[in-house]
């Protein structure tokens, strides 16, 4: 069977390439959440925050400079078709050096921290990035980098909820997490759930519900009602462009979901603040 | 209300600011996030001079990505000012008089805000391109070990901000959420 090879400078700069973009160009669907909202929102300061997250977008194309300081936590995710061969040692190493390279010629922030507790000294390169890898039938490989804040990343939450507790149960506690974070994860924000799964299952749900296009719904019609009822409950609780009050606290919510255990109702919601950066490539 | 204000903030301009005041801020600020102000904080302490001068500061709660060639500053909006919550009621007590950040403060905050005469300001989160465009210098002033938690001192020319917290004890991110929330 024919296999196709891939080198390990081909990664690299693929990687490398998704940041520099990731970083300095907001996505569509994104720019065009904010003109929408922009229309619907009510609060003057509101209106006048989105209306700078879009002169912002256009300086930052124009300029190739960074959308925000925060230029995050350099999160890959790959999906490797079994019918592809790597001519390198190692993924991770590769993943790790286009990083290196995009925040370096980028200009980017290098945000990370040897140690969470001891040490707390600056890796000086944004690295180690976080990678998901995942192998898949096929001959392609997807890669999406998806640099995440560290803002709203300490607002997010997981709760391992009982059975008994119910969709009223998973209601309140994403209304309470995003009523918790307020203005400090820089809403709109895009709200990413995961429901079911392991602990950590969960968590990487929440994570992957926020690559997910907007304005895309679930497949199955309870969990795209779900959602939709949940982007509304959350628009009433009146936190606002940046927590100034207003009738957009959130651009989108999106739900992924797992099986789980007879015992189990995990929840995990991963918040994303308006800097909502990620970009693909096929290979 | 728009008003244009310059730095160093003096207790008389700061009586004259409203919670919702749009207000444009021109001349020196200080930047500081978390490891600077856990420095700052050990030299209060312990009684040593802080290496700039505190009274009728503003600090901006930032850490920019770093200069392409030739620029000032690259992207440079702020970050929560909740994780200095920690340390800001004792640097207000030292003369510190404003502080840019994002999202709330917690209650003691508030209090040494009143209590001292101080002020703080919202900038908006994710328009760190936006705002860099109104840093017109920017100098590293202590901690370059620290990369961008170093302290710069920045000269801002009508950096657009909101009043959040002001010294009558008004709130703008609790007013705005009561204004505009809808109850079941």
């Amino acid at each position: 069977m024919f296999k196709k090879l891939l080198t390990i400078e081909q990664i690299i700069n693929t990687v490398k390439e998704l940041f520099l973009e990731a970083v300095t160009v907001l996505p569509e669907d994104v720019c065009n959440a904010f003109e929408s909202s922009l229309k619907v929102e009510e609060s003057p300061m509101g209106r006048s925050v989105i209306q700078q997250l879009l002169n912002n977008k256009d300086i930052s194309k124009s300029e190739g400079l960074a959308l925000c300081q925060d230029t995050g936590f350099s999160v890959v995710f790959i999906e490797w078709g079994n019918n592809v061969y790597f001519d390198g040692e190692n993924i991770f190493d590769a993943v790790n050096e286009g990083v290196r390279r995009a925040y370096d010629e980028g200009y980017f922030r290098k945000s990370i921290v040897n140690d969470p507790v001891f040490d707390r000294k600056n890796t000086g390169d944004n690295t180690p990035c976080i990678l998901h890898f995942e192998m898949v039938k096929g001959d392609k490989v997807k890669i999406i980098a998806a640099p995440k804040g560290g803002g709203s990343e300490n607002m997010s939450a997981i709760r391992m909820l009982k059975p008994a507790e119910g969709l009223d149960g998973i209601k309140a506690f994403v209304l309470e997490t995003v009523e918790k974070a307020g203005g400090n994860p820089c809403p709109p924000i895009i709200v990413g759930i995961g429901i079911g799964g392991t602990f950590e299952k969960c968590a990487m749900l929440s994570k992957k519900a926020l690559l997910r296009k907007l304005g895309v719904r679930n497949s199955d019609h309870r969990y795209a009602e779900l959602e939709k009822e949940l982007l509304l409950e959350i628009n009433k609780l009146g936190i606002g462009p940046m927590g100034l009050g207003g009738r957009i606290t959130a651009l989108e919510v999106n739900i992924e979901y797992y099986p789980c255990h007879i015992a189990s109702m995990p929840v995990a919601v991963n918040i994303q603040c308006n800097s909502a950066r990620h970009k693909e490539a096929i290979l | 209300m728009n008003k244009i204000i310059t730095t160093p903030l003096t207790e008389e301009l700061i009586s004259s600011l409203n919670a919702g005041d749009i207000v444009h801020i021109t001349g020196y600020i200080y930047t500081a996030r978390d490891a600077a102000h856990k420095r700052l904080l050990e030299l209060i302490k312990n009684n040593q001079p802080l290496p700039f001068d505190i009274q009728g500061a503003v600090i901006y709660y930032v850490g920019p990505t770093p200069p392409k060639p030739g620029k000032v500053i690259g992207s440079a909006g702020p970050t929560t000012s909740s994780r200095m919550d920690i340390y800001a009621p004792l640097m207000i007590e030292k003369g510190l008089k404003g502080m840019i950040g994002k999202g709330g403060r917690s209650a003691a905050v508030k209090e040494a805000i009143q209590k001292h005469k101080a002020i703080y300001f919202i900038a908006t989160g994710g328009a760190g391109a936006l705002l860099s465009k109104h840093i017109k210098s920017a100098e590293i002033v202590a901690y370059e070990d620290l990369g961008p938690e170093a302290i710069r001192r920045l000269y801002v020319e009508n950096f657009p901000v909101i009043v959040a917290n002001d010294i009558y004890g008004k709130d703008i991110l609790e007013e705005g959420k009561k204004k505009y929330k809808i109850s079941p």
